[in-house]
Formats: C-alpha cells, structure tokens, sequence
C-alpha cells in the first residue's frame, strides 16, 4: 500500500532518541562502562533508509515450544523448577499503537540465580530441565505471551557484594533497525532494584518504574501460573504533515 | 493545564550484560537444541547478485582488549542496493539476500566475521546516492545502550568522498575509523575486509544517534 492510499499522512523519520532518558554511556557504579563507553560525542543525523527499514521475520522462524521456557530445554514430561510464571504485554510505539510481528527475544537466568553459560561462576544450581531463553512474534495488536520459571537474583563481580534484582533480558525487533533495543524487566517489590548498579544506570525513577513489571492478578492461571504484565515502547515515526527537508539534511 | 501529548516513552535501554549470547545465539553459546540454528547466522541462502565478501574484525576496549562477551549485527542493501525488507518501495531485493546478520564474538580471541555480499548504493534522505556501507549494531557487557556504527569500503574512496553522512561528521580526521581495509582474498576466493571497532582511545570509532 502506497502512502497516498492511506488517510492519515504518510511516515516521516523516526524520532529523535531521548538520550536524557536512556542511560549515559558512562556510569562509574557498574564498573565495566568505564573502559566501554565511547568519550566523543554521537554524531546525530535524521534517519534514512537504512534506519527506517529493517529484516522481516515470519512466524515459520518459530518452533512450537520457542515461547515456553517451561519445557523448551526439558526433557519430555519434565519442566523447570522454579515459580511459574506467565509475562505478557504488548510492544508499543511512541503514539501508543500496537506493533505487529514484532520478534521478542529473551534470557534469564534459572531459579536459582544461575545461567547456562561456561564463564557463569555462580554456586547455585544448573536446572537439567532450563536452557533460558525463549522468542516470539508479536500479534496484530502488539501483544505477546512467555512462559517461564521467575528467575532468581545473583552475585556478579562489580563491587564487593553487588546483586542483580530478578530480571529479564529482553531483545526486541520492531520493523526498522533504528528501533533495535535491548533491555531487563524487573519484578514488582523487589528490594534489589534500588541498590543495583545497572538500574542506577537509568537517570531517573521513573525511567526505572517503567521497566518494573507489575502482578497481573487478574492474568493469573489458577493453581498453575503468576501472571506478570510488561509493555515495550519502540520508538515511532514523525507523521510527515508538512515536509520540508533542507538540502543536505 | 494543557492537553496531554498521548505520547508514550521509548522504553529504556539496559545492558545485554556479559550473558547476551545465550538469548541471541544459543547454539554458539552451547544451548542446543532450543532453535535449530541461531538468527541471523546466514545472510545468504542461496545464488546471489553482486561479489561475496566477508567481513571480519574486533570491538576493542580502552585498554585494546578485544571483548569476548559482545555481539554484533549488521544490516545492509543487497548489491542492487534494495533492502529485503517488508517497507522497501524502491524494487524487490535479492530473494537469496536478507541483509540481516549476527555474530557473537569469539568467547578467546573476540573476532567475529560475517560472509556477505558488497551492498550497492542507497540514496540518502535527501536523494544524494551514499557510498557503499553496511550499518552495524554492537552490544556487550558494559554498554548501556547499543552502539550504532557504519563500515564503509576502503575501495570506493571517490563515492566515499561523496558521501553525506561521512561528510556531516566534524572532525574528518575521524572518518577513516569507519573504513575497512580490504585484506586479500579469504581461502575460499573472497575478498575480506577487516573493520575493528574501538571503544575509546585515539581511534575511537565514530557512533551515530540515527
Ligand atoms: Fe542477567
């Protein structure tokens, strides 16, 4: 469908990122920033076509179990251990809207605060029955569901005696690579969140409040499953109302 | 009082911390049998248009330690320069070229490489034709939010004069920290171009907020 076809204006560039609002490079608390983050500053240009498309990803990608961290890595009729848990939300742009086929990627760790990982130097306990990662594809409103055990918190080397809060990791595909992004979710009530180096990283609460995923009672499986809800926002595209681009812009 | 914008937050980015291979590349991080092979881990599935090429190098802390723990993805037009893409309005691309490709690091040495295709030239926003280029995309340990790159070829030094993007970055004497060097041809016959990518330091490469 060709743009003109359309009633409402046609896309513009994408908007600008909110750089006050993501975390800076540089954060001197989570100690690994301070040899990894670039000193000059971003050059900063309007997206192009380069940016403002990107690779599709079709549903034939999926395996039937991608999505259910429960039993995708188990053997057959066995699951992980762990809390139950169901994390659904949608992926979002910045006017709100739903976006579609969307391919949402994620690892954890297991229960026990341990990942599958051959430099992983954690005590706790491999699950046999854990991999802990899992994807799906966003449906036509934006919406997306996983399976999973609540991962557990766990130690890492930064300073003396730091610990993430439970979280998440979680990689998202909107349709253009200017909206590439990767973040954690965190769990409602977790005392860890406020003393973690990496969410110090985020300026302000209220960037960090919008990574925290709520108890979604009323998505609760009865005698099976918690429900957590987290939303994505993906950045989102200027409407051309009036174009006018300079030359050389 | 004023009317609300309706408008919603990006949300933030965090690190893909030191364990990002386990979510995006499973089977090189040992995970097997979850998907049967890891995105982005072939750009090419069968006969394409244009000359193969395969691209190498290294993302280097402000030490000059390789990371072992990053990941790279690339993106890029096919050798017509059309991406396979589902908003390309320009022309169909390459069916056997999805432009699309992840590399975990090596886990020793921090080298990753990608077999790919020379892209073609895509106009800018003002229509002017940009050089040769492939967009690339860095996350590790350390990083807070993705790094957002280009590597341009050290063969096309007349379209990369003419580049716009090239062009608009203020300090010149920066531009070559985003051109690979040919290194010959691989074993297989390929040309090879080597693009490493410094963090900090003197040749720190130039990132862009795009
Ligand atoms: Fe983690």
């Amino acid at each position: 469908m060709s743009n003109n076809e359309r009633s409402e204006p046609a896309a513009g560039g994408f908007i600008a990122r909110d750089r006050a609002w993501h975390p800076p490079a540089f954060h001197a608390p989570y100690k690994s920033t301070l040899k990894r983050s670039p000193q000059a500053a971003l050059i900063s240009l309007p997206t192009s076509l380069g940016e403002e498309t990107g690779p599709v990803f079709g549903h034939s990608l999926l395996g039937e179990h991608d999505n259910d961290l429960l039993i995708n890595f188990a053997k057959a009729g066995e699951t992980a251990i762990g809390p139950r848990i169901i994390i659904h939300g949608r992926i979002l742009d910045e006017r709100g809207r739903g976006v579609p086929g969307a391919l949402i990627e994620i690892w954890q760790a297991n229960a026990g605060g341990r990942y599958r990982h051959k430099k992983e130097g954690y005590v706790a306990a491999l699950d046999p029955n854990f991999g802990g990662c899992g994807r799906t594809i966003s449906g036509e409103d934006g919406s997306y569901v996983f399976r999973t055990v609540q991962p557990g918190p766990y130690p890492w080397p930064n300073g003396m005696n730091d610990w993430r809060p439970a979280h998440v990791h979680f990689s998202v595909f909107g349709h253009a690579f200017a909206q590439r992004l990767i973040t954690q979710m965190y769990f409602e009530g977790d005392p860890l969140i406020p003393l973690c180096p990496i969410v110090g990283s985020l300026p302000t609460t209220d960037a960090v409040e919008t990574l925290v995923a709520a108890l979604d009672k009323k998505q609760t499986l009865p005698m099976d499953a918690l429900a957590y809800k987290f939303d994505i926002v993906l950045r989102g595209r200027r409407q051309t109302l009036f174009e006018n681009r300079r030359e050389g812009l | 009082m004023v009317q609300s914008l309706n408008a919603w937050r990006e949300s933030p980015s965090q690190t893909a911390g030191p364990y990002v291979h386990i979510g995006c590349t499973p089977n090189a991080a040992g995970i097997e049998g979850i998907y049967a092979e890891d995105l982005g881990s072939s750009l090419i599935s069968g006969p394409v248009a244009g000359k193969q090429i395969e691209v190498v190098g290294a993302v280097y802390d402000g030490t000059g330690t390789p990371l072992k723990d990053a990941m790279v993805e690339i993106w890029q037009a096919d050798a017509a320069g059309l991406f396979n893409a589902a908003n390309e309005s320009r022309g169909k691309a390459d069916e056997n070229f999805t432009g699309f490709g992840r590399a975990a690091c090596d886990q020793e040495t921090g080298e990753f490489s990608f077999q790919t295709v020379k892209p073609g030239q895509v106009p800018w926003v003002d229509g002017r034709l940009q050089a040769p280029h492939i967009t690339m995309w860095i996350v590790a340990r350390g990083i807070n939010i993705g790094l957002h790159t280009r590597m341009y070829f050290d063969d096309e030094a007349s379209a990369n004069a003419d580049d716009p993007v090239l062009q608009r970055i203020e300090h010149q004497n920066r531009v070559p920290t985003l051109i690979a060097s040919s290194e010959g041809a691989s074993s297989e016959g390929q040309a090879t171009y080597r693009f490493n990518i410094h963090l900090q330091g003197p040749n720190e490469t130039v990132f862009f907020d795009m």
